[in-house]
């Protein structure tokens, strides 16, 4: 009785997976063959072209007039811009969310409890809202620009449409993501093992670096995880607060399904940027299993 | 070979968990009749497939082999609310979103009774466990001793033909235990049902059971009495299971047993020559001899004041342990003093030997 | 001294609060703002949220949104509540299953957002609600999924048995004793679904038709437009409905407790 069947199993767990197999692993299938084919004229492909990999190689490089390939850093621009923001994103808040959930972690049991939901609130937000209310912040003609314009002495400051915006909305989209798995981890701290560390002579810097930072790192593995997919993958941000100037993968996949109509390109851009996070996720994982051992 | 008496009769039950060469045979070809009244303890140490026999009765697992007759009826084969069982779990297994008087009326509404019924019936489990007074309480606002009695009084109030109790009392500090020892004691007169009790604490099995089944490794070694397990254990494993004991290793050598501390003992109780053989003595049935008169001599290690009794902790010949319990020390005699040596005296009659 | 303090954890910390709510703040602030251009603090006044409220485009977009999320909701929820009665016991395959259920959760949104706009082209689906909701379905079934999962997780599985033992059947014992107790979990998942739903952008940006844009993707398009005091009102609407709703569940978290 306490071992349901098999069969009653699948009933329970088969339509699930066959919605989520058939509008999300589907498509995905669909869309690694279209980026082998030929844009089409009026839909975005050509169903019926030839296979190649044409579109891959579009990446980095252009077909000259007489035939010959040269390099063209446009797209790669674009790429390793996505990769260093989302790599310097997951730093800042690793830098930012440690401190947090530290401090989180050494209040009482009610006032944590409320840091939690003063963490969560933003994080329940809209995507856009949030990053709209850095538009507001960070605009021309706005408090911020007015008083750096007048610190600043080597002419106007643009704070808008550039990399650091994209930069600041990131973090301010993620942080949420990186503080609450390394405080969970804390929530559960021992911290008699910090006590045991000042009683065994070491200072505050030593109990951090020797103590504290390794314990914490399931968590910041976790939240970094967290952090960089969704950075590396977003598109919003850069859409509203990079203005259409500067670009992230997200921003240019999106322009192939919008302006462009060349969807086999939006889709090799697509299937290179599954590639990129399955990296840095198995990189991840490796580099967990080879700490978990060490413990 | 039914028993027209018993009130649960398990016959030739087996029961694996795992497949293949993984497989662990928790029950062994169990036989056991139960009577009616009866209370009947199942009694090992955890593994031993005691719990497994239970929910095998109550329906939670099904059977491989064998068969199982609540009142001469086959139930193995029936879920288990087609059972006339109902079980005390053991941490309770209250429903936390139902108060304790929902949780009584459970069974009974799922007996469709009349709702004047129900109430009434649900009132009269509660008052039975003096738990009335709790009746709009939700289990979380109760204390474990009151839990349990809810626990009881929501098994009891469908008036099962049987209750299976499964280590009800596992989870009460000492005293509490005691006390609810003697509730079940009661509360099994008042309900006139039988009770089929799981508990890994032989005390609590000796003070309770109308008859005990010993088990171990999925058999029951030894179905019997307290008094006949306590006195008369069938195995060197009940031996050591049931109270304190001293197990001397020894050869039978012609008509005595030569053991290995030095001592002899008189008889070969049934064991042939050359055999080796352990015999066991109760603390209690050992007896301080003049000495030169005893079985041995022994060195005093400890002597622990008890009140009722002295319990002494001597060192054999050969460096084993020997316990002693000596209730006729006092009226002004002091107990042997640490480090002297006294004689022991080991009675015919309290010997138990075993095959080595 | 605190032991457990290490410094200016405390610093960092308020500073990491001013930097999450400063923005937001000042997005409230200019919401009721009479002046149009934005820049200049004329005077408090309600003007745009007037003017949302009889906006017949933002009506229909919330009302589109209202009833996507609440499909998408209700979908993932049942879905939801069917696999994680019968991932409850372990089998071979399940991590297979669950990674499957919990893919939408790392996959880039953008990704599958335009890989299901070709999909439903291939097949010939018109963008509209009909292709929005089951994409909603799909990727809000691992948000509804894992709290049911946690929750059930969390159940005494003696408390089945304990229904049973008392007579109910396998439908009673579900109805009135697993049901009951999973209820906190299914209504996590409900709310945590309803509002991922609520909140999309990139999915619904790609598969809405003419006639049935969201609330958010009616922003999104205002927004490249312009900054106006009118976004700065619905955002500041959106806002309280998503602070009531976090707030509403941790309080309702800290009675239940």
């Amino acid at each position: 009785m306490s071992a349901a069947s098999p069969l009653r199993r699948m009933g329970l767990v088969a339509p699930a997976l066959v919605i989520v197999l058939a509008l999300v692993g589907v498509p995905l299938a669909i869309m690694a063959w279209v980026s082998l084919l030929e844009r089409g004229a009026t839909i975005g492909v050509t169903w019926d072209s030839a296979p190649s990999f044409a579109n891959y190689t579009r990446l980095a490089w252009e077909e000259d007039f007489d035939g010959t390939m040269l390099l063209n850093p446009t797209y790669l621009i674009i790429q390793l811009r996505s990769v260093a923001q989302a790599f310097f994103t997951t730093v800042l808040c690793v830098l930012l969310g440690l401190p947090v959930a530290l401090w989180m972690s050494s209040l009482s049991k009610n006032q944590r409890d409320i840091a939690v939901l003063l963490i969560t609130i933003p994080f329940w937000t809209n995507l856009l809202v949030r990053n709209y209310a850095w538009l507001i912040i960070l605009r021309e003609d706005g408090a911020v620009s007015h008083f750096a314009n007048a610190v600043w002495p080597f002419g106007p400051v643009q704070l808008l449409y550039n990399d650091t915006a994209i930069l600041i909305g990131l973090v301010y989209s993620f942080l949420p993501f990186m503080i609450l798995p390394i405080y969970s981890g804390f929530e559960k701290f021992d911290w008699r093992l910090l006590e045991a560390a000042y009683d065994l002579g070491a200072n505050r810097r030593q109990a951090l670096t020797r103590v504290v930072i390794p314990l914490a790192m399931p968590g910041i593995i976790a939240g970094s995880m967290l952090v960089f997919i969704p950075s590396l993958g977003s598109f919003v941000t850069a859409a509203i607060l990079g203005g259409g100037k500067s670009l992230m993968m997200g921003n240019l996949i999106q322009l192939q399904f919008g302006q462009s109509r060349n969807w086999p390109f939006g889709a090799a851009l697509s299937v290179v940027l599954l590639a990129l996070m399955m990296l840095v996720l198995v990189g991840l994982a490796l580099w967990r299993n080879r700490q978990g051992g060490k413990i | 070979m039914t028993n027209p008496q018993s009130a649960i009769s398990v016959q030739s039950v087996s029961k694996s968990f795992g497949r293949g060469d993984s497989a662990i045979k928790v029950l062994q070809d169990v036989a056991v009749e139960i009577g009616t009244r009866e209370f009947f303890t199942l009694l090992g140490p955890s593994g031993c497939g005691k719990t497994t026999l239970l929910r095998l009765i109550a329906g939670f697992e099904e059977l491989d082999s064998g068969s199982i007759l609540i009142d001469g009826e086959r139930v193995d084969h029936l879920p288990p609310f087609r059972r006339p069982v109902n079980t005390v779990f053991q941490n309770y297994a209250l429903f936390p979103h139902l108060s304790v008087a929902q949780n009584v009326a459970f069974a009974l509404e799922m007996q469709s009774l009349s709702r004047a019924e129900v109430i009434r019936r649900a009132g009269e489990a509660l008052e039975m466990v003096r738990m009335a007074a709790f009746a709009n309480r939700k289990p979380s606002e109760l204390s474990g001793g009151q839990q349990q009695r809810v626990a009881l009084a929501r098994a009891l109030a469908p008036r099962p033909k049987v209750l299976l109790l499964d280590e009800p009392l596992s989870a009460l500090d000492l005293k509490l235990r005691k006390q609810m020892q003697i509730e079940l004691k009661q509360l099994q007169a008042e309900a006139g049902i039988t009770f089929v009790f799981v508990t890994h604490d032989q005390e609590e099995a000796l003070t309770l059971s109308d008859r005990i089944a010993v088990m171990q490794g999925g058999r029951i070694l030894q179905l019997d009495t307290p008094r006949a397990i306590y006195e008369r254990p069938s195995h060197r494993f009940v031996a050591d299971f049931i109270g304190d004991i001293n197990l001397l290793e020894g050869k039978v050598d012609g008509g005595a047993i030569q053991l290995d501390c030095g001592a002899s003992v008189a008889g070969n109780f049934g064991h042939a020559p050359g055999d080796r053989v352990t015999v066991a003595i109760r603390p209690e049935r050992a007896r301080l001899a003049k000495s030169g008169e005893g079985s041995f001599a022994a060195e005093v290690m400890h002597s622990a004041y008890l009140g009722t009794a002295t319990l002494l902790q001597l060192r054999l010949a050969d460096g084993r342990e020997f316990l002693l319990r000596e209730t006729r020390i006092g009226e002004g005699a002091a107990p042997p003093e640490k480090g002297s040596r006294v004689s022991v005296h080991l009675p015919d009659s309290a010997l138990q030997v075993f095959a080595a | 001294m605190n032991l457990r303090r290490l410094p200016f954890t405390r610093e960092i910390s308020l500073g990491v609060l001013v930097y999450l709510y400063v923005p937001v703040m000042v997005l409230i602030f200019y919401s009721f703002n009479a002046n149009r251009t934005a820049t200049v603090w004329s005077e408090a006044s309600l003007d745009w949220y007037r003017k949302i409220l009889v906006n017949p485009s933002i009506r229909d977009a919330t009302w589109n949104s209202l009833v996507l999320a609440t499909a998408a909701g209700l979908g993932s929820t049942l879905l939801a509540l069917a696999a994680a009665l019968g991932t409850k016991n372990r089998f071979r395959g399940l991590a297979v299953v669950e990674a499957i259920l919990n893919a939408p959760l790392i996959l880039p949104e953008v990704v599958v957002a335009v890989a299901t706009l070709m999909l439903f082209v291939a097949i010939g689906i018109d963008m509209g609600l009909t292709a929005m909701i089951p994409a909603h379905i799909a990727f809000c079934i691992p948000f509804a999924y894992l709290p049911i999962r946690a929750r059930l997780e969390g159940m005494n599985p003696s408390l089945e048995e304990a229904a049973q033992d008392l007579y109910a059947n396998r439908f009673v014992t579900f109805r009135r004793v697993t049901l009951p107790l999973m209820w906190p979990g299914i209504m996590a998942g409900f709310t945590l679904a309803f509002v991922t739903s609520l909140d999309d952008f990139l999915t619904s940006f790609f598969l809405s038709g003419p006639g049935s844009t969201t609330l958010p993707v009616y922003i999104f398009s205002a927004i490249r437009a312009g900054i106006t005091p009118e976004i700065n009102a619905i955002s500041t609407i959106m806002l309280i409905v998503s602070v009531a709703l976090v707030v509403t569940s941790f309080l309702l978290g800290k009675i239940r407790r």
